[in-house]
């Protein structure tokens, strides 16, 4: 962990934002839809960084944006030390691979298993015939996948076996940062946990960078050794994980942390102190834009739009540790 | 406790496929009583969701469904006309599914689906079911309720809906909810928000609830007691902190070692896996559902059927012969349990 903060950057966003104009509906006019809106984070080599938040959030956007394969309105972003506008799409590829969190629609059901990790490989070309299969092979015995299934196509597979083609095809071309979203949610829990290792073991054996975006909290833990939380498309904390579990300071993260339901019989459904359901992201809310449903805010939230305060690894974006702000409201 | 609201005895759910006979629910036996929330645990093929679908008598047509006992308070549910139990269905138990979206109807307002569900059974003007309905809305905890009547449920969000869900099954003031997966597609705050508001409920209707999840940290939080199932079997039952506490049945024990719980499992270790795979509940399979995976499994496991045995009381009852063992670490002497 320690080692990583001095690494060098793998994976940087400055400033990043991204708007899409949204139809009302019929003759009536577009609106603009921040989901990604100003978020600057970097990603060391050989690091864990974790991305949580809720449906809505941005935190699928961003990824997209982090893969390339959606432009950022403005902001910029950089892979592997060099600006993203500078490379093409498959050299962007090269570098940054991703593992979606559904393996039932993100494989070709018409390909069999070799050519859907074969596929990168081909891609990218200056690979020959015999040499591509002998790289799928290696790289299906890496993820635990035995070589007699090259053949064979995804619907005789396990969902667990399927996350394992996607996770081959993504480190088929040996990239150095994968993003992986949510890559375990549609998986049973005893599968889920032989996928966590996997990722743990290729990330130890191939010198692998993660963005692991979840919404399951007890797998961030697990995982990352650093953690931002996304609201609204902002990050409203980042810390390292073992900070963010155990002094949260943003009242969204404590709501986050207290909606972990340990397997611990005894302490009961938590009370996440959460008013009001997620805010219409097209009607933002003013000020702070968690202040609706924050069980903490005070005079200057719905007004006032709170800066991160921190420097650039861990920061909090709330008023209540502004000591301006603070002095103002007394 | 309170008085039995459900008796689920030797339940089975056969399907006819190409293949064969299938058998997704293989015997299974359970209770609920008054006031008590029953949890029915296990992975994706289990027979949870199809158990839910058979006591609620909604199983597709081609499934066939057999039981010693099945009732719901004095009324048996097994062999009775599709017309009386359409009156029971909705009236003395509901069901909460795991997409609201899916479970309302689009071309209704909500209000004109909460006050169906009472007059379709009770004999109500339809100004009190509206009086029912904006007062459920409430209680559930959606604000502005007369407004929330008008609505269609595309304009609610998930958590909204299922509010709605819970709201229209409680219309009735049935003896008895059975909830599948019923947070499964919501945000993590929605969910313990949505899960606090059913154990509440539950206590203040004084309901029975079966609520049907694959989420251990769920059934560790709300059970009463705990069903766990293995390939159409139940496996191990029991109160729910004996259940956490000390199980007895490898897959529970695996099942328990496969999570990372904050605090407790370390940064980067190794969680504790299961190998293999389900096996096809195809055809009959006369010994341990679970042989082909256990770490300890040994030659009586696959020479005939192992029975739901009681284990030391409260209830407990294990299918598993080597249940001693696996109480006494059997598992992590065999180096697979974390």
């Amino acid at each position: 962990m320690s080692a990583a903060k001095t690494s060098a950057a793998m994976l940087e966003a400055s400033d990043v934002t991204r708007t899409f104009m949204v139809s009302q509906g019929f003759m009536r006019g577009k609106r603009p839809l921040h989901a990604v809106n100003g978020i600057s984070m970097t990603v060391r080599e050989g690091e864990v960084v974790a991305l949580v938040g809720e449906s809505g959030c941005g935190k699928t956007t961003l990824a997209r944006i982090l893969l390339g394969l959606l432009p950022p309105t403005s902001g910029s972003i950089r892979v592997g030390g060099q600006p993203i506008t500078g490379l093409a799409r498959h050299e962007v590829a090269k570098l940054v691979q991703p593992v979606f969190q559904d393996p039932y629609s993100s494989l070709n059901p018409r390909k069999s298993i070799g050519s859907i990790v074969a596929l990168p490989l081909k891609v990218q070309g200056g690979v020959e015939g015999r040499e591509t299969r002998r790289r799928v092979e290696e790289m299906m015995e890496l993820v635990g996948l035995a070589r007699r299934l090259y053949d064979n196509y995804p619907n005789q597979l396990s969902g667990g076996q399927r996350q394992r083609v996607a996770i081959a095809r993504a480190l088929v071309n040996r990239p150095r940062i994968v993003i992986c979203d949510e890559p375990t949610s549609a998986l049973d829990v005893s599968v889920q946990s032989q996928i966590l290792n996997l990722l743990q073991d290729l990330r130890r054996e191939l010198g692998l960078t993660y963005l692991l975006i979840s919404h399951n909290l007890a797998v961030v833990e697990h995982m990352a050794d650093r953690v931002a939380v996304m609201y609204l498309g902002r990050i409203v904390e980042q810390a390292d994980t073992d900070t963010l579990f155990r002094a949260p300071k943003h009242p969204y993260t404590e709501a986050l942390l207290r909606s972990v339901l340990t397997p611990e019989p005894g302490l009961g459904i938590p009370d996440t102190h959460l008013g009001a359901a997620y805010p219409n992201p097209l009607n933002m809310p003013t000020g702070c834009r968690f202040h609706p449903r924050c069980p903490k805010r005070f005079a200057p939230c719905d007004s006032v739009a709170p800066k991160p305060l921190g420097d650039g690894g861990t920061f909090v974006e709330c008023h209540l540790y502004d000591p301006q702000v603070a002095q103002a409201a007394a | 406790m309170g008085e039995r609201v459900l008796t689920v005895e030797d339940l089975r759910v056969d399907i006819p496929v190409a293949a064969g006979m299938l058998h997704p629910v293989q015997g299974v036996t359970f209770h609920v009583d008054r006031g008590e929330t029953v949890c029915i645990v296990g992975e994706s093929g289990c027979g949870k969701s199809l158990t839910a679908l058979a006591i609620m008598d909604l199983l597709p047509r081609s499934a066939k469904r057999t039981a010693m006992r099945l009732e719901l308070q004095d009324q048996t549910l097994d062999g009775v006309a599709e017309a009386r139990m359409a009156d029971i269905r909705g009236n003395r138990m509901a069901m909460i599914f795991q997409e609201p979206m899916t479970s309302l109807n689009p071309a209704y307002t909500i209000g004109n689906q909460l006050e169906e569900a009472i007059l379709r059974h009770k004999p109500v003007s339809r100004k009190d079911a509206r009086k029912r309905a904006v007062h459920l809305l409430g209680r559930v905890g959606i604000t502005a309720a007369e407004q929330r009547l008008r609505q269609y449920p595309h304009q609610l969000s998930g958590g909204l809906r299922q509010r709605v869900m819970i709201a229209m099954a409680l219309m009735c003031g049935p003896a008895l909810i059975v909830a599948d997966e019923p947070t499964t597609a919501l945000d993590v705050t929605i969910q313990a928000q949505i899960l606090h508001l059913l154990a509440e409920l539950q206590r203040e209707f004084h309901m029975g609830l079966v609520l049907i999840t694959h989420d251990l940290g769920i059934v560790a939080r709300i059970a009463t007691r705990v069903v766990v199932m293995y390939a159409g079997e139940v496996v191990e039952t029991g109160p729910v902190d004996e259940i956490f506490r000390a199980p007895r049945h490898p897959y529970t024990q695996g099942l328990l070692a496969c999570i990372p719980v904050p605090g407790k499992t370390r940064r980067g270790e190794r969680l504790g896996v299961i190998p293999g795979m389900v096996p096809s509940l195809v055809g009959e399979m006369p010994y341990c559902h679970f042989a082909s995976r256990c770490p300890i499994v040994i030659d009586e496991c696959r020479a005939a059927p192992v029975p739901l045995t009681s284990e030391g009381g409260r209830g407990r009852r294990v299918r598993c012969i080597r249940a001693a063992d696996v109480a006494a670490g059997a598992l992590q002497a065999a180096g697979t349990a974390a």
